[in-house]
């Protein structure tokens, strides 16, 4: 019967497939895995591994045992959620930890809602902040003890994320100016390594490299990532410039708190973000609102993750006035 | 209908809050604990069955178009009395519900029940299945709390069996949400067999 | 089943319903109002024995009010044999994470903290509610410190208490609660000269 089967026009397609398309955002996800081992070691590939076989594991036996229905494992879906997962954990968290976000990604976040597609909600970021809210203590503590294997020499970094160590100095009543004095921050080293943050956030250099990948293999488009960088960058702009000893200033902003790492790797995730252009940006705009709203306003020092699992939800509603164009519809012009 | 299945009927069949999905904002709210959960449950229960059998005793006096306030206005004063009790001999218990005991008044399997069962039937049945459906509530209530207890606090009615803490999501209202949902879900696959 | 509704019968059923049951309330309030008051009373002197050096007499008798800042605060005097053996404090700060704490706070007659015990709190489950004595030891290393010699604020501000992991909020509202007590009970020593 198989021959008789007619499939809606356009009938040409191209070589990409779910699978092709994984690989190349677990390769664009290479220069900031391997600035993590080089800063954390073992540990930054001991919780990628952990994170990817629990991921893969959890998602066959769901599929073969519960949904009973096609295993789709080979697809790198289940390994890339738990790839980012670990990028958004603490260098020195423990494995079960690990276990316990991947089981909760895959589980609850995925497979509760059909598998892949249909998920309303970004997996590997439920995980994170299923972890974040259950495991508060080990989640939010990022000192490292690096390999000596990897470089000798250094002694353990103690580390509150630059954003931790702001929110912490302004709530003790100090000046930006003040904190600035006592923590090194330097825009350049934050560019190629920062001072304290989770496996993936180290150094925002690699993660650039990532996304020029992703943009040459067309695999991602530039206006998730773009949107959420420039609200970020407006939104603290227009606070920073209301008062620069509360707010901090537009570039520190951006370069902290993981929002390079989510706006580029997690709230492009194509299950959980607007199909057009349109919704896109609105999405876009809407994290980054969010995000400064509860870094500034909220309990969380950083809020990029609930800021896309926030706006995940919206995505049903985006995508329902904002239809892509349809193939072969006339663009209307001027 | 026999007077044996007006009481079992909540357990399984009719479960308030599995199968009914009744008196939500209480489930999620209360059952932090197994102990917290089974108190708001035999709370509930205790206001039901004097409802219930007040309710099915004066239906035939009230007017039709008042009805609903008049329900109301006798299950505020039993959930009053439950309160002005609680607060009395167990005040312990009280602290920690007190805010969900007067939210009694507004949870709709009261009201449900009054309207769909007791309005329509003898005293003693009404009686029979408030303590049915009460126990229904109690025993959904219990499970939940049970099951956050112990992910969340690695605890079992208040008896600690790990050190430190555990899962603090399924303490918070976040973790209500997702283990009723799996409650849910393994119940009705249960009842499905029981049934059938 | 129920009757046709006219005016006159709405009425009067209502009236009915809402008298009969004001008064079987009123009934129930009178019979529990006496056991209430004990409960609550036997709550706050369980809580004032829990903090303050042994002592003979009946301090919720003695309470009284002090201002201190802007706050009414009560206080618990504790005395044997006719002398003060201390003061049980109830304090409160609206600086926790999750609003209000309510603290008692007892000192002993030269100023030192025996003992502190929460009294109600909004605290997150697993984190700030470890200021309680029976999920943490967080709030034991105030007994026998006298704020006069003790940095009543948690170490990250350069005071002496050290804070509960993730919860240097709520570990900033104790400590707050706690010198609100302390400066009551300054107040009181400076009356009594």
């Amino acid at each position: 019967m198989k021959r008789l089967l007619v499939s809606p026009s356009p009938h040409i397609h191209g070589d990409e497939s779910t699978g092709s398309l994984m690989r190349d955002v677990i390769i664009a996800l290479s220069p900031s895995l391997l600035v993590s081992i080089y800063f954390f070691g073992f540990s930054a590939i001991k919780l990628a591994l952990v994170g990817a076989l629990t991921c893969v594991a959890v998602e066959y036996l769901i599929q073969k045992y519960l949904m009973k229905t096609k295993v789709t494992i080979g697809d790198y879906s289940a390994a890339l959620t738990g790839v980012l997962l670990a990028l958004n954990l603490p260098p020195n968290a423990p494995w079960w930890i690990m276990f316990i976000g991947s089981v909760v990604a895959i589980g609850i976040a995925k497979m509760t809602f059909g598998g892949l597609g249909q998920n309303l909600f970004n997996p590997a970021l439920v995980g994170r902040v299923f972890l974040l809210i259950s495991f508060p203590v080990i989640m939010t503590d990022y000192t490292t003890i690096p390999d000596s294997w990897f470089r000798p020499g250094v002694d353990a970094v103690t580390g509150a994320t630059p954003l931790a160590i702001v929110k912490e100095g302004l709530a003790k009543g100090m000046t930006l100016t003040e904190i600035y004095g006592q923590n090194d921050f330097s825009y350049l080293e934050m560019l190629y390594t920062k001072i304290g943050g989770s496996v993936g956030e180290v150094s925002a250099l690699a993660l650039l490299l990532g996304f020029a990948y992703l943009l040459y293999r067309k695999v991602i488009k530039p206006h998730i990532p773009l949107a959420i960088i420039g609200t970020v960058m407006v939104f603290s702009g227009i606070l920073w410039l209301v008062n620069p000893e509360q707010y901090t200033d537009p570039v520190f902003s951006v370069l902290t708190g993981g929002v390079l790492l989510g706006s580029i790797f997690m709230a492009t995730d194509y299950v959980t973000s607007p199909m057009s252009n349109k919704g896109m940006i609105i999405y876009g705009i809407g994290i980054g609102v969010i995000t400064v709203l509860i870094r500034n306003f909220g309990a969380y020092p950083e809020g990029i993750s609930f800021a896309i699992l926030i706006m995940n939800s919206t995505v049903p509603l985006l995508n329902k006035y904002f239809k892509p164009v349809r193939f072969g519809k006339e663009v209307k012009h001027g | 209908m026999s007077r044996l299945s007006i009481i079992t009927k909540g357990i399984i069949k009719e479960n308030p809050t599995f199968v009914l999905l009744l008196g939500m904002c209480p489930t999620l709210g209360t059952t932090t604990s197994a102990i917290n959960g089974m108190g708001m449950g035999l709370a509930t229960t205790a206001v039901l069955f004097l409802s219930n059998m007040f309710i099915s005793l004066l239906a035939g006096l009230i007017p039709a178009k008042v009805r609903i306030p008049a329900y109301i206005v006798i299950i505020a004063s039993f959930v009053t009395l439950v309160q002005l009790v609680m607060q009395a001999y167990m005040s312990s218990l009280y602290e920690t519900l007190g805010l969900f005991i007067p939210l009694i008044v507004v949870n709709c399997i009261v009201l449900g029940r009054a309207e769909a069962f007791a309005s329509k039937n003898g005293v003693l049945d009404s009686g029979l299945d408030g303590i049915g459906m009460g126990l229904g509530f109690t025993c959904s209530l219990t499970l939940l709390g049970l099951v956050r207890e112990i992910l969340g606090s690695g605890s079992a009615f208040g008896y600690k069996f790990i050190d430190g803490d555990g899962i603090l999501i399924f303490v918070l209202a976040p973790g209500a949400f997702i283990a009723l949902g799996y409650l849910i879900v393994l119940f009705n696959k249960f009842r499905s067999k029981v049934l059938k | 089943m129920a009757k046709e509704s006219s005016f006159k019968n709405m009425v009067l059923t209502l009236t009915i319903v809402c008298l009969v049951t004001s008064a079987f309330l009123a009934v129930a309030y009178s019979v529990t109002k006496d056991p209430i008051e004990a409960a609550n009373k036997a709550k706050i002197n369980n809580a004032i024995a829990g903090v303050l050096p042994e002592f003979d007499n009946n301090p919720s008798d003695d309470v009284f009010m002090v201002e201190s800042e802007g706050k009414q605060i009560k206080v618990y005097p504790a005395s044997k044999d006719g002398k003060t053996v201390g003061y049980a404090v109830e304090s409160f700060t609206n600086k926790g994470f999750g609003g209000t704490i309510v603290l008692m706070v007892g000192f002993e007659a030269d100023g030192k903290i025996f003992n502190t015990s929460v009294i109600s709190h909004a605290e997150t489950p697993g984190l700030g509610d470890k200021m309680q004595q029976s999920k943490s030891d967080f709030s034991l290393q105030f007994n026998g410190k006298n704020p006069a010699d003790f940095n009543l604020s948690v170490k990250k501000d350069g005071g002496d208490v050290d804070a509960i992991t993730a919860s240097t909020i709520t570990s900033r509202a104790f400590c707050d609660a706690v010198a609100t007590a302390y400066k009551v009970f300054e107040k009181i020593k400076e009356d009594k000269k």
